[in-house]
């Protein structure tokens, strides 16, 4: 005989098994769910592209040569880095991989019965003997029974357990994980977003080309948007006069969905349902309503021209391009609610509601570079190539005469910006969270524990054993010896 | 009339400043005493020399030490409760009113755990830390009472943050048991405890409690962030975004999970508990601190 064992042989079978084993194994999911805690670290600390973009872009011009590696490693998305997918990945297989086969061991010793009644009570803590009373088993059978034991029957003893509901709880919470997982990945991969601007008066109708940005999840293929319209008919913002905070926003909509219309108030923490998606009052300003016209006082724009907000008291900054102009004419605009000036910043908002509004332009001539084919913001015009011809500012009513024509600044209205989302896998989200929570209190204050009453020639034997050291089974066993006695 | 609550809420901060100031000599008398507690009997129990300690004076301090303790958490709670009046809201839109009512949170629960467990060498470090809270809240943090911004108002964030702030208060409360033990330990290595820690509970007693403690309110922590989630999901359109105090929070639950994990399962006791104990602590001190003062994200509102 040779000492030598035979190595097994490491099959691809065998490997897999081997390595299945270790990926469930309770110290690698337990390593898994630190690794997570440790990943999701540099998110807080370094901006991210999803939810901060332009810090990120900050953080580029700032730090050109750490942010390209920063990139490569996805720190700008770390919570869509490939890193970090496959720890949760594996996290999620790992718990899987425990959990179920832990789920149908549960589920046979529900159905079994206790063990049977260990040989030396004796040894076992919280013992106790006392002289044999004649029915001292019946009365434990009805004490087990009262207090839903279950029972092991046996010629001269019952063995009895409870507390199966902590496992219970345990499993459940567990699996509730995974369901909470499925309901987030489901919500990501087969969901959209979006925002659009919608001046007060306008309709929103659900088509991708009324926003103005859209993101659909990786897996939604089909890009259709539940339809429905919403016309804005009213928004109100109200502030606190002493600090220009913002108390209440409220906007009154007419939605039509499923053929049928009907009026509806959104607020901040009220959005609208439509199915699946959801619709968000997220965020508001105000739009110019002005009209330009030429030498020959032909109108060549008129209308609202949403505005981007830059402070608390709403003084924001944009653009009114006006193509139809010969040649095209370009207005760098700001606008300030309730105007005030500084010697040092120029014109100041000083509160957010229309007291004392005024809009400031400079006037620029040229090519405003929209036929290019490259894409431009509506807010911004690049001047490097256009001729500034003036300067100006109106009040509402007020007209502005320049070389090549006027603009009249009509009225202010607001616009709010409606924030779309559809997350098909939030309620499975939800349900998995409530039921972690019902597992985690059932598994937490559930006590596992066993009793034993055995009958012998020289008296009654009674133990008891408390699972994860339990606390509390001292005073059980007491109540039940004094029933066994013949107490209550 | 906003302004008189104000300032009652206020005053009542200031003297419950004074009283855990006055608390927290008294507990600091209790421990002197202790120190040199006088024998009251030495008798022999077969070869061992059995010292029985004489704690009147110390009782009687701690006695004081304690009835000054629920003053202050009476007079905080009233402060507390006159904030809320004055805003018209839950006393918690600003940084400012979530010091105070953690240090409410912080104290209570110590003290329905005093009800439970001799805690009352705890005491010392109670009543200093929930001083220091309260010191800096009115000194670098204090605001006027101001209404909510709209997204604030929301019955579930009434519902998430009070039970984040008694799950902070209880996971800090754990934390001090923690690091109480961990400090024990050391001073039993080098021998048998001065007189003046003689009362202070057993390690074993200390590991129990600062697990039960976690145990206790973990399910509220889970509680606390899934009610955070519901309303994230109304206000901002998303139940989670991995904003900096999201993804802190999820790292405290994290830790605590892992924490729980380790004792139940691996069976963790006595010293790498405790260090891991206080790690997840911290996680939450952290949360609360950096990202509200120096993060940015949602959560963080202006002017704290
Ligand atoms: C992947 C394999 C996992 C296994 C085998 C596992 C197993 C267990 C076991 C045996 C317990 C103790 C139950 C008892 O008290 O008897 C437990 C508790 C716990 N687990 Fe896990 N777990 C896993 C993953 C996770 C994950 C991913 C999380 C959460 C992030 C988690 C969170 C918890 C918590 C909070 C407890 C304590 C509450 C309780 O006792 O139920 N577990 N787990």
């Amino acid at each position: 005989m040779t000492e030598q064992r035979e190595l097994p042989e490491l099959g691809f079978v065998a490997l897999s098994r081997y390595a299945w084993r270790q990926l469930t194994s309770m110290r690698t999911a337990l390593i898994l769910l630190m690794l997570m805690g440790v990943a999701a670290i540099p998110g807080s600390l370094i901006p991210q592209r999803p939810i901060n973009p332009m810090a990120v872009r900050d953080f580029f011009s700032s730090n050109p040569e750490l942010a390209r590696w920063y990139d490569r490693a996805s720190l700008f998305e770390v919570y869509a880095s490939p890193w970090f997918s496959a720890i949760y990945i594996l996290l999620f297989i790992s718990l899987i991989g425990c959990v179920l086969p832990r789920t149908v061991e549960h589920y046979k010793a529900m159905l079994a019965k206790p063990p049977a009644t260990p040989k030396n009570l004796a040894r076992l803590a919280h013992y106790q003997d006392f002289d044999s009373s004649p029915l001292a088993l019946e009365r434990a059978g009805i004490w087990f029974t009262k207090n839903r034991f279950r029972v092991r029957v046996e010629e001269n003893s019952l063995s009895a357990e409870k507390g199966y509901l902590r496992e219970t709880g345990n499993l459940l919470f567990h699996l509730s994980l995974i369901l909470v997982l499925v309901g987030v990945s489901f919500g990501s991969l087969f969901g959209m977003n979006g925002y659009a601007i919608v001046n007060v008066g306008e309709r929103f109708i659900n088509v991708p080309t009324t926003y103005d940005s859209l993101s659909f999840g990786k897996l939604k293929t089909d890009n259709s948007l539940q339809p429905f319209q919403i016309n804005v008919d009213k928004f109100d913002a109200k502030y606190d006069p002493r600090t220009s905070a913002p108390l209440d926003y409220t906007a009154w909509v007419t939605v039509v969905y499923e053929g049928k219309t009907s009026k509806k108030v959104v607020k901040v923490n009220k959005p609208l349902t439509f199915g699946s998606t959801r619709v968000y009052l997220q965020a508001n300003g105000y739009s110019p309503v002005v009209t330009v016209r030429d030498n020959s006082k032909n109108v060549v724009l008129q209308g609202p021209v949403p505005l981007l907000p830059q402070d608390g008291n709403l003084r924001s900054i944009g653009a009114i391009k006006v193509p139809d102009a010969d040649p095209s004419i370009g207005f760098v605009v700001s606008f300030v609610p309730t105007n005030a000036r500084t010697t040092s910043q120029g014109a100041i908002s000083i509160y957010p509601e229309l007291l004392d509004p005024k809009l400031l332009f400079s006037i620029w001539q040229g090519d405003l570079g929209l036929d290019s084919g490259v894409p431009t913001s509506v807010y911004k015009i690049d001047t490097e190539k256009l001729t500034q011809i003036g300067l100006g500012s109106v009040k509402p009513g007020d007209t502005f005469n320049y070389s090549s024509g006027s603009i009249t600044l009509e009225t202010v209205i607001p616009w709010v910006n409606l924030q779309v989302v559809q997350d098909p896998g939030k309620s499975y989200a939800l349900i998995g969270a409530i039921l972690a929570i019902a597992g985690l209190l059932t598994s937490l204050y559930g006590r596992r524990r066993r009793i034993w009453i055995r009958v012998t020639d020289s008296g009654v034997e009674v133990a008891g054993l408390a699972k994860n050291s339990a606390p509390g089974l001292e005073v059980e066993v007491n109540k039940f010896v004094s029933f066994v006695k013949g107490g209550q | 009339m906003q302004t008189t609550w104000a300032y009652i809420s206020n005053y009542c901060v200031y003297s419950a400043m004074a009283v855990f100031a006055l608390s927290f000599i008294a507990h600091a008398f209790e421990t002197a005493f202790a120190v040199r507690t006088p024998e009251s009997s030495v008798s022999t129990e077969g070869n061992l020399l059995v010292k029985t300690l004489d704690y009147k004076r110390t009782e009687k301090t701690a006695r004081i030490a304690t009835a000054l303790m629920i003053l202050g958490f009476l007079l905080l709670l009233a402060g507390v409760i006159a904030r809320g009046i004055s805003a018209e809201h839950v006393p918690w839109g600003n940084m400012y009113e979530f010091s105070i009512t953690g240090a409410l949170a912080f104290t209570g629960a110590y003290l329905i755990a005093l009800r439970k467990y001799d805690l009352r060498w705890l005491g010392l470090f109670i009543s200093i830390s929930a001083l220091l809270t309260l010191g800096t809240a009115i000194t670098l943090l204090y605001r006027d009472s101001a209404p909510l911004v709209p997204a604030l108002q929301s019955t579930w964030l009434v519902i998430h943050v009070i039970a984040a702030i008694i799950s902070g208060g209880v996971f800090l409360l754990a934390n001090v048991v923690a690091g109480a033990y961990l400090y024990l330990e050391r001073v039993e290595e080098r021998g048998a405890r001065p007189a003046w820690l003689q009362r202070v509970p057993s390690l074993e007693v200390l590991d129990q409690l600062s697990y039960r403690l976690v145990a206790f309110v973990f399910p509220l922590w889970t509680f606390s962030v899934i009610a955070g989630a519901i309303w994230a999901e109304s206000a901002w359109g998303r139940y989670w975004g991995w904003d900096p105090k999201e993804t802190w929070a999820f790292i405290t639950w994290v830790a605590y999970a892992a924490y729980l994990h380790a004792r139940v399962t691996v069976g963790w006791r006595g010293r790498r508990a405790a260090w891991l104990c206080i790690f997840a602590g911290s996680t939450f001190l952290f949360n609360y601190v950096y990202v509200n003062v120096w993060g940015t994200g949602k959560h963080t509102y202006s002017g704290l």
